[in-house]
């Protein structure tokens, strides 16, 4: 039987970008370039070298996004996933993380999976938390922040690198996977890929789609509540000294001055 | 006064900095009363009660190393309908957050992680958070159940008040998901001996102008002199020069010592992201447009092989 594997994917404000709120305290789309984050692409790397090592597999990719979070969909599709779905709906503006995993466990549920794989962090949000979210709501197991994974036999395995040790988890499928980005290099679409992902299926659903109601989800409705954004000030200019031979001394000098030495 | 859960970080029953951090804010908020898991839970008591804990509820069982986080949630789930506490704090580790967001999600609560400080506020505590690499500042609630919050390492100082520490044996039952994930090998960490990255008062970092892994003894022996950590950037451990669990950044770890020393290192975005609010950052970097210079308070335009090791031989003297 073939293997279902869901990637789930999130489209974010290019973080090179001058990134900002909106007046409602969310994050500002509008004015920063938006892509498929940098973490996830690992994600959808992992999820197609196990469909590629799998007699049988289907790799979907997932998100969850305002109509241009198409782009991350297509640049996943362009990488070599089989076929995408678009979760769209106005009510979702807003939608906090505890909210956002309602809605990727539905369709992840409705579309069907063996496997779900999702990148460590949001590169905007960098919480870290929705694949975890993702376990419980789904009731499987959670194999996350993995830098190493392999699925056979119904059985997905990986390597967990935290800070006191490293450990070797394993898990039955169906299950959740999170990958770092020590997992392995993402690659990078063919121009075969970016003209076959034009003809891959895209679907869209919405909250009724997914029997979700709009007082589940969206700002007015979340779990958490923002009441104030500021700016960090600039840092005041610092003093920069051009070493000529002397500028191990000068630093020391300055370290002193503060009390560090 | 309310009580306000404190999830221990702990090695063996050795209570990590962060968890005394943590009970300094819980006091702003209400009775600090901790939880500890695993091997060794009863002996952080001691350390625990130093800092403020008025009791400490005490859990050991196989399972806790056997599986990977749910028997945590499971506890610390036992834990909340125990005390009904007024918030639950959390160590922002990756670990920490991922057991703080499911511990919210099946007490129908909303999850604030990452805070760098936290207030008692009119409607429950306000934690503020650093985002967009650091570039903002929010203030933020949980409008929704008992406020679930991770807090960052270096939030606040750790200060003795000392109370009862009564240690009481918490109940707790697993879940049948608590075994679904096997751990089915673990290797420690080798100590270097060298304060914990993010914990340290002083980080010294080397970045891809280091230009290969001998050349870290150059780092180290600064990082020596100061009794600091050692941190690299992503280009330096891709390279391979430095390990994984050093690197700071986005990926990485992210670090606000008193003093932070970037070596070689040019300030791309998502390293600033893991460092921005140190409170003195210093550079040194040949190249005078590296965009580490638009944080710094001090930089040497310069190469690393002459002023690391002059600074480092400095500081030796200075010291005696
Ligand atoms: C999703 C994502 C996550 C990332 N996460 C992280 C992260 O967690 N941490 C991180 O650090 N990066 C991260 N990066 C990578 C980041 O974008 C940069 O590529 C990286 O930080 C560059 O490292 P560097 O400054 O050491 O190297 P470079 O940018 O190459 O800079 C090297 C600097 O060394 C200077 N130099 C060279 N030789 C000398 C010398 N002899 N003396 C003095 N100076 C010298 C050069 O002038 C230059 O400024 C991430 C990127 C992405 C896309
Ligand atoms: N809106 C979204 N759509 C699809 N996937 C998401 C979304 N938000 C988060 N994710 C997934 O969850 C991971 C962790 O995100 P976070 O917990 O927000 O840091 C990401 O790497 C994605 O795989």
């Amino acid at each position: 039987m073939s293997l279902r594997i869901v990637v789930t994917v999130k489209y974010v404000p290019d973080a090179t970008g001058d990134r900002h709120f909106a007046d409602d305290l969310t994050v500002d789309r509008d004015d920063v370039d938006g892509l498929l984050s940098e973490l996830d692409e690992y994600a959808v790397e992992q999820a197609l070298q196990i469909a590629e090592d799998a007699d049988d597999a289907e790799v979907t990719v997932l998100t969850v996004g305002p109509e241009d979070a198409k782009d991350a969909l297509r640049k996943a599709l362009s990488m070599g996933a089989d076929k995408a779905i678009h979760v769209e709906d106005d009510d979702l503006h807003g939608t906090d993380a505890i909210g956002t995993s309602l809605v990727l466990a539905k369709a992840i549920e409705k579309a069907g999976f063996d496997l779900v794989v999702s990148g460590m962090a949001s590169t905007d949000g960098t919480m870290g938390v929705v694949p975890a979210l993702l376990a419980e709501r789904l009731g499987v197991p959670q194999v996350t922040l993995l830098s190493e994974v392999s699925v056979e036999d119904g059985t997905v395995k990986g390597r967990r690198d935290g800070d006191a040790a490293s450990e070797q988890l394993e898990a039955s499928l169906p299950a959740v996977v999170s990958v770092t980005d020590q997992s392995g290099e993402a690659r990078y679409p063919s121009f075969k890929g970016i003209m076959a992902a034009k003809k891959k299926p895209v679907e869209s659903w919405d909250l009724s789609d997914l029997d979700i109601d709009a007082d589940e989800v969206g700002l007015d409705n979340a779990w958490t509540a923002v009441d104030a954004a500021t700016e960090r000030p600039a840092r005041t200019a610092g003093t920069i000294v051009k070493d000529e031979g002397e500028g191990g001394k000068q630093l020391a000098e300055f370290l002193a001055s503060q009390k560090f030495i | 006064m309310a009580e306000v859960l404190v999830y221990v970080d702990h090695v063996d029953g050795a209570v990590r900095k962060p968890t005394l951090e943590l009970l300094t804010l819980a006091r702003r908020i209400g009775e600090p009363v901790a939880v500890a898991l695993g091997n060794g839970a009863a002996d952080t008591a001691a350390a625990l009660a130093e800092h403020g804990a008025v009791k400490v509820l005490t859990h050991d069982a196989s399972e806790y190393a056997e599986y990977l986080v749910v028997p945590k949630v499971d506890a610390l789930q036992a834990a909340v309908e125990a005390v009904s506490p007024a918030a639950v704090l959390v160590p922002s580790s990756a670990e920490g957050k991922e057991i703080a967001a499911r511990l919210a999600l099946r007490i129908g609560s909303g999850i604030i992680t990452d805070a760098v400080d936290l207030e008692a506020g009119e409607e429950g505590p306000v934690a503020t958070q650093s985002v967009f690499a650091a570039s903002f500042t929010t203030k933020s609630r949980v409008s929704k159940g008992t406020p679930v919050i991770t807090v960052k390492p270096n939030s606040a100082a750790v200060e003795a008040a000392p109370a009862a520490g009564a240690v009481e044996a918490l109940s707790v039952s697993f879940s049948e998901k608590a075994t679904g994930t096997k751990i089915t090998g673990r290797t420690a960490r080798e100590s270097t001996g060298r304060p914990e990255l993010t914990e340290a008062a002083i980080v010294v970092s080397g970045g891809r102008g280091v230009n290969g892994a001998e050349n870290f003894s150059i780092i180290e022996a600064l990082a020596d002199s100061l009794g600091a950590a050692v941190g690299a950037s992503r280009a330096a451990v891709d390279a391979g020069w430095y390990p994984h669990t050093n690197q700071v950044g986005q990926t990485g770890k992210s670090v606000s010592p008193q003093l932070y020393i970037a070596n070689g290192i040019s300030g791309a975005i998502q390293h600033r992201a893991g460092m921005q609010t140190s409170k003195t950052i210093v550079a040194v970097n040949k190249d005078p447009e590296a965009p580490i210079f638009d944080l710094v308070d001090y930089g040497v335009v310069g190469d690393l092989f002459d002023v690391v090791p002059q600074l480092t031989e400095e500081i030796k003297t200075r010291k005696g």
